[in-house]
């Protein structure tokens, strides 16, 4: 049936790899301080990965390695996005980690072997390949963290952040080894087919249990969410704008692997706890983030209220709401990275201004970027015609077709809440009479860069079908 | 070659092209040019709408100029344009509003002048798209993103409590909209698509009716504003530039209860028929306590701000006014209900603009709005003094002016159904005149107050076209409103015909 081998399914790891090697033996020989030629290579290989997956869209689903292993639309449009996130993610990071002492082949190395476990995370077919993958990608984020030796919060955070991811990957092993007790198989698709034939007992229930939990715990979902605004907080800006966004995409691939593709037959045990864990972030969310006068912590809150709202997608449970989920997360790390870049667009000279208050004079001295900034405020707002509207649109419109009215209500009344402080962000740039202009970086790669990202969302707001039918496709080829 | 030109795509897209234009070119040195930029764009679209109404063949109810193109497919939400006979008026006037406004403004705004200009452009483009779209998820692609403008126009030019009034506008409005969006994703559902005329075709039973209705309630009533969802519209109109608080009250408002004409009043008219009474009852208490509230302001925009949620008041008397007069089967009299409602709106719309024109005049020179502070402007400004007579006199709903027209028609067609409602209805022309009149004297008459009113200066030139434009618009309409009554009255009697039936079962439906 399946070939065990098959080298053309894993060809874009196995590239992947090769470049890692041949970057790490390269930096090793550098004496160029900027690093340059590593972050050139870095961003090489990105591109090509890019440039081969974009040819791997419309192809057929393909499994091999014992059905450990799978290609298909679902896993190529999200190391699609994977890969540019992560090529986005970079090229900000170029000026900030530059003033700071950060710029080391080690900062493109460890990113590079984290995009190497989401795109093993995303096209797992076995619950412990998308285990394998989860590790590979924790642990280059956890040394990522701790990259800044010299900073106390950021060392602090790097603790939290392995701990806590510990504490996750652990709760999700267990629940993997029960279930795996009870169907005796771990290949993604046999347990579906155990569960089609069987009753999903207590023992899988409680697997399943701790499994919801470890994913909730890797999104940073209520009530699993503690750790989240103190790691965003304390880490490199930079590393913020990587970890809250890309790795989100890797984890959605992983959560529709193991909760839909093993469990969908079981589904009314795990959308009533995934449900909750929405509501529970958009509620959490956007209240906290009201009251957060730090730009990077108002972010991380608003971040768990997004999340809250693509887990409600999710929850929902049929093919049009995983391909909305998909939207919004992708469009998630869209505006997620553009605002994270918010923040190392305002740090300049080794100083950190990270405060709300920290935008005041924006408006006056540097119009264009107030400009875009509120775009990428109100577009997390959701406000048409911004992208940021679009998925939502979607997710509710999924959950009032499911007949969900109340949740949609009360999620829509959450995002008026959300405007509140977005809004305050515009406030602060625009209506605040600020006398000293506020320091900004002078990269030009960056504001560029910058510039071009928020325009992109405007750009696709005014044509959301550019992503959506990806997305859509993906849940196409499926079935 | 007119009949193939997408007008409506013009009339949104124009605008909003002259306003990237001037954010291009912009930079304190080419004020000049980021001017005359704006003036001739907006001139262009103005001179457009008046093709539009030219070319608009009014003897039919249908939807003309259509334009329908595929946007989203995957969401099903299409590029679809078109105008009927209530809504072609509503665009011209944002259109020539918009030319008001940048006239208006010439040389007035200091900070920042290219982006105020280009800020007004875009309001007008998309104000031209919440009239002409006929896709629902359109319509409110439009309806909220003309926050967005409004936001930082109060936001950045307003007056000393602006940030207040800026957020406290746009949450207030963005709350209503959200529920609004459920009832049109919730419609869209149900008819297939999200058309707004195939919403209108749809059968919905009662207690979902009544549902949508307070969706839709929520969203328009606070637009409007109705009592009691009003406050925030004091709070911005006072601390909005004048261009803000013209546009604002000239069109934004006019949005709510076309909000309820498009919406409301056609998808669920059973629901609305049951509660048409509340209706008239909140929007008798608008004319009435409002008209008390705005007798008791000093400050002048307060005054008229509480002014125009009085004159919106009416306008919602009239719309809902008809239910009970259908129920009652004089269809004569609930026609004449909805089109004096129509003809107040865009009567409102110069009157109210006109005022806070005024008002931006005295306010440009002597900085204050408060009513104590001036007294016998009449005896330095004698120009000003007529045109703000007229202005003043019109919202008093003087005969001879727009102002009187439509609050006639109301008061006449509620007279069919209650003396009562007709006589609080005109209690109005009471108020109106008391609140007024009693300012304009504070402000013009007696003898000359002070130092800086002896300092005062008559209009220049440029407020002077500006008040010409509008005074004959008052007077035009007022002395022979058929024009406007002609282009409404077939789509005024096919709404009364079909989209006010009752759509709980297919009989006596239109096809």
């Amino acid at each position: 049936m399946t070939s065990s081998v098959n080298f053309s399914i894993i060809s874009a790891e196995i590239f992947l790899l090769v470049a890692l090697c041949v970057i790490m033996i390269v930096d090793l020989f550098q004496r160029d301080k900027e690093r340059k030629l590593t972050f050139l290579l870095t961003q090489l290989s990105l591109v090509s990965l890019f440039v081969m997956g974009a040819q791997d869209l419309g192809l057929e689903r393909q499994v091999g390695y014992s059905e450990h292993w799978i290609k298909d639309q679902f896993s190529t449009v999200l190391k699609l996005a994977i890969y540019l996130g992560t090529f986005v993610a970079l090229l900000y990071a170029r000026p900030f980690i530059r003033e700071r002492n950060l710029m080391r082949g080690e900062y493109y190395l460890l990113t590079l072997f984290s995009v190497l476990g989401m795109m093993i995370m995303v096209s797992a077919n076995s619950l412990l390949v998308v285990y394998l993958g989860l590790e590979l990608l924790s642990l280059s984020l956890y040394a990522l963290v701790a990259l800044q030796r010299d900073s106390n919060i950021a060392s602090e955070s790097a603790v939290k952040y392995f701990v806590m991811g510990g504490l996750a990957s652990g709760f999700l092993l267990y629940g993997i080894s029960l279930v795996y007790g009870m169907t005796g198989t771990i290949i993604i698709s046999e347990i579906a087919s155990y569960l089609s034939a069987n009753q999903a007992n207590l023992m899988i229930q409680f697997g399943l249990v701790f499994i919801v939990v470890g994913i909730a715990f890797k999104f940073g979902a209520a009530p699993f969410h503690m750790w989240l605004p103190d790691i965003y907080h304390g880490s490199p800006s930079s590393i913020t704008a990587y970890i809250s966004s890309v790795p989100k995409i890797a984890a959605f691939g992983m959560a529709f692997r193991i909760l839909e593709s093993s469990f969908g037959e079981a589904d009314i045990h795990w959308t009533p706890m995934i449900m909750i864990c929405a509501m529970l972030s958009i509620v959490l969310g956007n209240i906290v983030a009201l009251v957060q006068t730090n730009l990077k912590r108002m972010l991380s809150y608003s971040a768990i209220a997004h999340i809250g709202y693509f887990l409600l997608g999710l929850s929902i449970g049929n093919d049009e709401a995983y391909s909305a989920s998909m939207f919004y997360i992708i469009v998630y790390a869209l505006m997620t990275i553009a605002g994270f870049g918010i923040i190392i667009f305002m740090s300049s000279e080794n100083k950190d201004y990270q405060q709300i208050s920290d935008l005041r004079g924006m408006g006056r001295f540097h119009p264009w970027y107030a400009l875009m900034f509120t775009l990428i405020m109100v577009s997390m707002a959701g406000i048409p015609p911004f992208i940021g509207f679009w998925p939502k649109l979607e997710i509710f419109r999924l959950l009032i077709a499911d007949g969900q009215v109340l949740a949609a209500v009360v999620a829509i009344a959450f995002s008026v809440i959300g405007l509140v402080y977005y809004l305050k962000v515009v406030k602060e740039m625009f209506f605040v009479d600020c006398e000293d202009s506020p320091k900004v970086s002078n990269s030009r790669s960056l504001k560029i860069a910058l510039s071009i990202n928020c325009m992109l969302l405007l750009v696709f707001g005014l044509m959301p079908d550019s992503i959506y039918q990806y997305c859509i496709s993906a849940f196409a080829s499926l079935n | 070659m007119l009949e193939n030109l997408p007008i409506l795509s013009l009339l949104i897209w124009l605008p909003i092209f002259g306003a990237a234009l001037i954010i291009f070119v912009s930079g304190q040195e080419k004020l000049q040019v980021t001017q005359w930029l704006a003036l001739l764009t907006s001139l262009a679209t103005f001179i457009l709408s008046l093709i539009a109404i030219n070319e608009f063949d009014s003897s039919r109810y249908y939807l003309q100029f259509i334009e329908d193109k595929s946007w989203i497919e995957t969401l099903d939400v299409r590029y679809s344009l078109a105008v009927d006979g209530i809504s072609l008026p509503l665009i011209a006037l944002t259109s020539l509003m918009t030319v008001i406004v940048v006239i208006s403004s010439w040389n007035n705004i200091k900070l920042r002048a290219a982006h105020y200009l280009a800020a007004f452009l875009i309001m007008c483009g998309l104000m031209n798209g919440v009239f002409a779209a006929t896709d629902s998820i359109l319509f409110y692609v439009f309806w909220e993103a003309m926050l967005v403008p409004m936001f930082l126009i109060i936001g950045i030019w307003g007056g000393p409590n602006r940030i207040y009034a800026t957020l406290k506008f746009f949450i207030y409005t963005f709350f209503g909209s959200v529920f609004l969006l459920i009832a049109l994703i919730y419609l869209g559902k149900q008819a297939d698509s999200f058309n707004i005329f195939k919403m209108h075709s749809l059968l919905i039973e009662s207690d979902t009716q009544m549902l949508l209705f307070f969706a839709f309630l929520i969203a328009f009533a606070i637009k409007v504003p109705m009592w009691p969802v009003h406050t925030w519209l004091p709070d911005a109109h006072v601390q909005a530039p004048t261009g803000g608080s013209v546009i604002l009250a000239a069109i934004m408002l006019k949005m709510g209860t076309y909000g309820f004409i498009r919406f409301m009043m056609p998808i669920v008219p059973d629901a609305s028929l049951d509660m048409a009474n509340v209706m008239i009852v909140l929007s008798l208490i608008a004319v009435a306590y409002i008209g008390f509230v705005a007798l008791a302001q000093n400050d002048m925009k307060k005054l008229i701000a509480y002014s125009s949620i009085a004159h919106m008041g009416f306008v919602t008397l009239g719309l809902f006014i008809s239910f009970s007069l259908l129920a009652e089967k004089q269809v004569d009299a609930a026609i004449m209900g909805v089109q004096g409602a129509l003809i107040q709106m865009i009567s409102h719309g110069f009157i109210s603009g006109a005022l806070f024109l005024c008002i931006g005049v005295l306010y440009d020179r002597m900085h204050s709005r408060d009513i104590s502070d001036y007294g016998g402007v009449i005896n330095r400004m004698p120009q000003f003094a007529m045109f703000f007579m007229i202005f003043a006199m019109a919202n008093a709903g003087l005969p001879g002016t727009s102002g009187f027209v439509g609050e006639f028609m109301v008061i006449l067609a509620s007279f069919q159904v209650s003396f009562w409602i007709a006589a609080i209805g005109a209690l109005t022309l009471i108020l109106a005149a008391a609140y007024t009149l009693w300012m304009y004297k504070r402000v013009m008459f007696g003898d000359v107050a002070n130092e800086k009113v002896m300092g005062l200066e008559d209009i220049n030139m440029r407020e002077t076209i500006v008040f010409i434009l509008l005074a004959l618009m008052v007077l035009i309409f007022g002395l022979w409103p058929a024009p406007l009554l002609d282009i409404m009255a077939p789509s005024v009697q096919h709404f009364i015909d079909c989209n006010l039936v009752s759509k709980l079962s297919p009989e006596g439906m239109c096809s």
